[in-house]
């Protein structure tokens, strides 16, 4: 099952968000969270997105965020947590790679 | 009053901490730069702070504030506890407990007395320092801790160990700008984001931070500059910031400091940057059985990739988290009533536990005898537990007299010492709580009246600095607290002028010293040549007597002209439930208190004198038919109980010796206030009602009558 993730992650949007994402995770043994339509994330977002990481290896759902926009690629290089969630990114920012060296 | 339970917690805890506080404040002025014992002024005063900002007690937080900002510089050595910091303390102390009050009647404080008051803690507050920050920055002086080497960290970074407060994203704090701000000051190395504090999805609040961030950083800018980032946060966030080639003391104090519970020791190791995670990585294959903590710090400097001291220094927090956690589980607060109902209920269960015994023996069935047996002892057992739960340390009590002699004897100006004894001495609770008036009384009196001043003391050979003692000790199913000095003692000789002089004993008196004593605590009496504010002004001592008559207690004094006098209070240990040994006089029971009875012994003459020979000994004794006033004839062979009070004994002549019986003891009520020789009564197991007998009155009787007979005898001769 795949989810789509547009405009905003942030703290206006947390609690909405939260809901949604929880949800499917524990019912399917696969999810795809689709990040390409994300403009804006923030600490919140972030959180949010360890949240389900969790979440999903509690539950035995396999949990893989893909197309990461822009805006969630450079929040994942500021907390360097590229490595954290393991899924393929398109570009790879120099800490990142450092980190996983 | 409207207070929740959370807020009650934080009043009585609050009172705890200031408790604290006072006695380590008082300890300061003997030891002065004993740095445990600042830490723990510190630690009162965060705490409070702390606890108080999560109740929103504006006033009490940034009064505390500024206490804990020159505390703080206390602690970092760059102030002294001087006698007149100390003293400003105690008034600090003071102040917030008076804000603590405050709390409690949901009522605001005078706004100038705090001002005032953080006006002078100003004072000692370095003047370009802004007021203090709540963290503890480490800061380039030396840092106190002798177990480390002089090793320093290889890398040139600064350390940056971030934790952010759950409110800082409502608060518009988003921890990525300060990061990226950050960033514009330097490079940002590497950067670990903690994840652990994320909680599960149902409790999870997601406009709540979780976040902490290890940062390896390397820069140029001050350390002024970097602390400066995180300016907004501060009040929301913990900070730590470590400069480059830090001392690896300083690294271990950060572990220490981390506020996260039960983080795994190589991620601790990992975030303080003092290993790499390939590093771990490698020392965590290597590491052959389970996951067992200890061995991965031993694996590790195995290796050498860490020093022994860095793991010691996080294994023992690891080790403090859990030690503390046990403490807390092992104590329990509870109401007072509970235990009081709980008592309640045990004395009724003894009550009818009798009473089944007594059906038993009237049914002459073995079985159930036996039964009852054993019920009546596991009762017992159930009672004395019960009784514990009300036991306290008499020490708390004890200690509040540090302040009071330290107070007074500024108040005088007179040196002063107190030296406590016998503080882990137990007693009721009730017995406690109201036993602290009447001893402040007799502290006070034994300073002001007690110790001569220092020029007359030097006169008399004595030490110029006083001394009032308090000691506590069992004896004999009571508690006996003593008050003493090293002061001038009692004069006899005035104290029966005065007495003369008030109309309370007649001229031509013939008085024993324990006698001359007692008049002290007659209504009106004062001896003192001038009325200070403290004493002498003739109401006290009275009341300090009935206090501890109403408690059950005595109070007798003992004195040596020129060398001191001891008060001595004796208390029984429990106001609710004894051992009783019942006896009957004609068709009436009574009880006497097991512990009181020494012997029993039959007599068959009944003499016409009041006193008996008891083995080379004159024991006076009191019939108690004579006394209770029964009819009809005693039986022919009378028993004498033999009980004792305070050191002295006296005999009892009874008929019947009944025995032990439980005791519940119920007070009478106000309309039989007037009976002497009794302070109480309890029901028997029949269902019907003994009177329990006051055996140091009875005593005091019967010595009183021998004394009598005694001066009559010298008369004759």
């Amino acid at each position: 099952m795949t989810l789509t993730m547009e405009g905003d992650m942030t703290i206006y949007t947390a609690m909405e968000l939260k809901a949604r994402l929880i949800e499917p995770i524990g019912r399917h043994r696969e999810l795809e969270i689709d990040l390409s339509g994300v403009t804006e994330i923030d600490s919140t977002g972030v959180q949010l997105m360890i949240l389900c990481k969790k979440e999903a290896m509690a539950h035995g759902t396999t949990l893989r965020f893909t197309g990461h926009s822009q805006p969630v690629l450079d929040a994942l290089d500021l907390f360097n947590l590229g490595h954290y969630f393991g899924d393929p990114l398109v570009i790879q920012s120099d800490h990142s790679r450092e980190a996983l060296k | 009053m409207n207070l929740d339970d959370a807020l009650h917690t934080f009043i009585a805890e609050s009172r705890d901490l200031l408790q604290q506080m006072e006695e380590a404040l008082l300890r300061i002025e003997q030891s002065n730069d004993d740095a445990d014992t600042i830490n723990a002024i510190f630690r009162a005063a965060h705490t409070i702070k702390g606890s108080a900002g999560l109740f929103g007690l504006d006033h009490l937080v940034s009064f505390t504030h500024v206490a804990e900002s020159v505390l703080d510089r206390v602690r970092s050595s760059e102030l002294e506890f001087s006698t007149a910091l100390t003293a400003l303390f105690l008034e600090v102390c003071d102040h917030i407990g008076m804000m603590i009050d405050h709390v409690v009647q949901s009522s605001e404080p005078d706004p100038a007395a705090s001002r005032e008051l953080a006006e002078r803690l100003k004072n000692y507050l370095a003047p370009a320092e802004k007021p203090a920050k709540a963290v503890d920055m480490p800061v380039e002086h030396e840092r106190p801790f002798n177990t480390i080497g002089g090793g320093r960290v290889g890398t040139d970074n600064w350390h940056i160990s971030l934790r952010f407060g759950p409110d800082c994203l409502r608060n518009g704090m988003d921890p990525a700008s300060f990061i990226r701000y950050l960033g514009t000051l330097g490079q940002i190395l590497s950067i670990a984001t903690l994840t652990d504090a994320i909680p599960n999805a149902a409790e999870m609040d997601p406009e709540s931070c979780y976040l902490g961030f290890e940062i390896a950083f390397q820069s140029d800018a001050s350390k002024d500059a970097i602390d400066s980032v995180f300016e907004f946060v501060r009040d929301d966030c913990q900070i730590s910031i470590l400069p480059p080639h830090s001392r690896i003391s300083e690294y271990l104090d950060m572990i220490r400091d981390l506020p996260d519970k039960e983080m795994r020791l190589g991620e601790i190791l990992v975030e303080c940057g003092t290993l790499t995670r390939a590093e771990l990585d490698e020392a965590l294959h290597s590491q052959s059985s389970g996951d067992e903590l200890t061995a991965i710090g031993e694996v590790l400097v195995e290796k050498k990739l860490v020093h022994q001291p860095v793991v010691d220094a996080a294994l023992e927090k690891q080790k403090t988290i859990k030690e503390s956690r046990n403490a807390e589980n092992t104590l329990i607060r509870v109401d007072a009533a509970k235990l009081d109902h709980l008592i309640n209920l045990v004395g009724e269960l003894i009550i009818a536990g009798a009473g089944t015994s007594l059906i038993a023996r009237g049914a002459g069935m073995p079985e159930l005898l036996e039964s009852t047996a054993v019920m009546s002892r596991l009762v017992e057992e159930v009672r004395d537990s019960a009784l514990t739960l009300r036991m306290v340390q008499i020490g708390a009590t004890f200690n509040r007299f540090s302040r009071v002699v330290h107070d007074v004897s500024k108040e005088i100006d007179k040196e002063i010492d107190l030296v406590i004894s016998g503080a882990e001495t137990e007693l009721d609770k009730t017995v406690v709580e109201r036993i602290g008036d009447p001893l402040t009384h007799l502290v006070r009196n034994s300073m002001d009246h007690g110790i001569e001043p220092a020029e007359v003391r030097m006169a008399r050979g004595k030490p110029a600095r006083g001394t009032v003692r308090l000691n506590a000790y069992h004896d004999s199913g009571s508690i006996v607290i003593e008050v003493s000095d090293d002061g001038g003692g009692l004069n006899k000789a005035k104290i029966l002028a005065k007495a003369i002089e008030r109309g309370l004993v007649q001229p031509d008196a013939e008085l024993g010293d324990k006698e001359i004593y007692q008049l002290i605590f007659e209504a009106g009496f004062s001896t003192a040549d001038s009325v200070s504010n403290l004493s002498g002004r003739g109401v006290g001592m009275d009341v300090v007597r009935r206090n501890i008559q109403a408690l059950r207690g005595t109070i007798e004094l003992d004195s040596t002209e020129g060398l001191g006098t001891v008060t001595r209070i004796r208390l029984p240990l429990t106001l609710a439930i004894i051992d009783g040994f019942l006896i009957g006089v004609g068709e009436d029971t009574y009880v006497v208190p097991l512990d009181r009875v020494v012997e029993c012994i039959e007599v068959t003459a009944a003499s016409g004198h009041d006193y008996m020979n008891l083995r080379g000994e004159v024991l006076p004794y009191i019939r108690l038919r004579e006394l209770f006033d029964v009819k009809g004839r005693p039986s022919k062979r009378e028993n004498v109980v033999v009980v004792e009070y305070a050191g002295r004994r006296a005999g009892l002549m009874v008929d019947r010796l009944m025995g032990e019986f439980q005791t519940v003891i119920k007070p009478l009520g106000k309309l039989f206030g007037n009976i002497k020789w009794s302070g109480g009564f309890t029901i028997l197991g029949n269902g019907e009602v003994a009177l329990i007998l006051d055996v140091g009155g009875l005593v005091n009787l019967a010595m009183g009558r021998e004394e009598k007979a005694r001066h009559g005898l010298y008369a004759v001769r």
